[in-house]
């Protein structure tokens, strides 16, 4: 067993795990904060995304242990059901769902997606790699294909991105 | 997951002692390939040394006018790296035609280098592979053996090396910078990094028990037209079928260097002579002595015309 500490959702939060703990696991298992969800547990899609210092990761793929000190927002930080987040409301306006499993990290990957363009990290289908990239559908494409939604609300979930990225611009 | 004890190293030297001290220890910093592996048991380390906390991150300038590339630079800062953009083109193209947004996050410089296959044999615990237990056989050679090696692959083992980001370092000629268990440091070629399969296929680097990597060196810039052209199953987020990187400079000349067709990113000098001749004559020259198994034959006919199409964006 293992001591780590790190914030989840600015709460200081203090764990003794088996070493074996993912990030996943300390969040739904010891936290309670069932809202990431575990889908494949091997990286590939992108059910359990959440946003540890600034940037998202799959936090099946992460040993908490790792994780000292570190600040850790999840699908619960980011809005509640009575304020949420705008990128929780479009999803919610344009039906970006069917079964709703995979949204948490849909969403929690979609809000780092618009922090990555406006930060200028380029991305495959970025024409010019000395140019700072904007918003469009292919950009969102390609930076969201690493969550899979198997109920296929890609287009609801690309016109909920894009009304984000156009209300903030 | 088989248990494991866990340290945070503090300086390479240390991590590198730390290894040899702990019999079954290996190296954590991304973790995105190696606690994948651990989950399928096919990685089972007792001890973790996680070097995530070395101060390994940062890009610099050479005085050569190289770049030195810290092990620990995540995928995504690498790829951004206004430097390597403007100088390394093709670096950072072929980060990003690799992994997805989450794993560039984490993955970094020297855990993409050291990334394992995967071969779809090696992953299946049920089945003999020679990497994953040496001596039990490879059930990828008569099997289902489409995404795998069509050249420099042995009777032992037909794994590929999956890494996009290797085959540019392959072809800008990186050379990779490490500390040894007793605090020596030395440096490796790319060309000398990966070792071929033979019989032990799965011993794969030149690294020794417990040597660390702490950086990646590119020479100074070549110039000339950077291209990576990765093809694959789906448009995003899928390994390589075979892929392409190219230097293509305004007189015709060049180098090339491919992913998905060997054990390592398969660059081969003399076949660049060839350049000003064409795709064919190039992908003959590269791909000479090729066996091919009866489902991947296609990756030969594929390298030419992507290097075809490589060459004809060049000289647009």
């Amino acid at each position: 067993m293992v001591k780590v500490s790190f914030k989840v959702n600015g709460q200081a939060r203090a764990l003794e795990l088996d070493t074996r703990t993912t990030l996943l696991d300390a969040l739904r298992e010891h936290l309670r904060l069932t809202g990431t969800k575990k889908g494949c547990d091997h990286g590939q899609c992108g059910a359990c995304t959440v946003i540890v210092e600034g940037r998202r990761i799959n936090s099946c793929l992460s040993l908490a242990v790792m994780h000292e000190g570190d600040s850790i927002t999840t699908i619960e930080g980011l809005g509640t059901p009575e304020k949420m987040h705008p990128m929780q409301a479009a999803f919610v306006t344009h039906d970006g769902y069917q079964c709703g499993y995979c949204t948490p990290g849909q969403i929690c990957s979609a809000v780092a997606v618009l922090n990555e363009i406006k930060a200028g990290v380029p991305s495959h289908v970025s024409a010019d790699l000395t140019a700072r990239p904007h918003v469009s559908v292919d950009e969102i494409r390609e930076r969201m294909s690493g969550n899979i939604c198997r109920c296929g609300a890609y287009s609801n979930i690309v016109d909920a991105i894009t009304e984000v990225a156009g209300r903030k611009a | 997951m088989k248990s494991f004890t866990y340290e945070r190293a503090d300086a390479p030297a240390e991590a590198a002692a730390a290894a040899m001290r702990t019999p079954g220890s290996r190296f954590i910093a991304g973790g995105t390939n190696l606690l994948d592996l651990m989950k399928l048991e096919i990685e089972t380390p007792a001890h973790l040394i996680d070097v995530n906390r070395l101060a390994l991150d940062k890009i610099e300038p050479m005085s050569d006018g190289g770049l030195r590339i810290g092990a620990l630079v995540r995928n995504t800062d690498l790829a951004a790296d206004a430097r390597v953009r403007r100088d390394y083109a093709l670096l950072s193209r072929a980060l990003l035609a690799g992994a997805s947004g989450q794993l560039r996050n984490r993955a970094t410089t020297a855990g993409n280098l050291l990334q394992r296959t995967r071969c779809p044999y090696f992953y299946d615990t049920n089945q003999p592979c020679n990497k994953r237990t040496p001596g039990s056989g490879c059930a990828a050679i008569g099997g289902f053996n489409r995404t795998l090696a069509v050249i420099g692959a042995s009777e032992a083992c037909i794994a590929t090396h999956p890494s996009d980001m290797a085959v540019a370092m392959r072809a800008l000629d990186a050379t990779i910078e490490t500390v040894r268990p007793d605090g020596k440091t030395r440096t490796v070629a790319i060309v000398d990094f990966y070792r071929a399969p033979g019989s032990t296929p799965h011993l794969e680097t030149a690294l020794e028990p417990g040597e660390l990597i702490t950086a990646v060196t590119l020479p100074k810039p070549v110039g000339g037209t950077h291209i990576y052209h990765k093809v694959r199953d789906r448009a995003s987020y899928a390994f390589a079928l075979i892929s392409v990187g190219a230097i293509i400079q305004r007189d015709g000349s060049g180098r090339v260097a491919l992913g998905g067709v060997a054990y390592k990113p398969w660059r081969v000098e003399a076949a660049e002579a060839e350049m000003p001749r064409g795709a064919r004559a190039v992908t003959t020259a590269l791909l000479a002595g090729a066996k091919p198994t009866h489902e991947n034959a296609f990756k030969l006919l594929l390298v030419e015309r992507t290097l075809s199409a490589a060459l004809a964006q060049a000289r647009a």
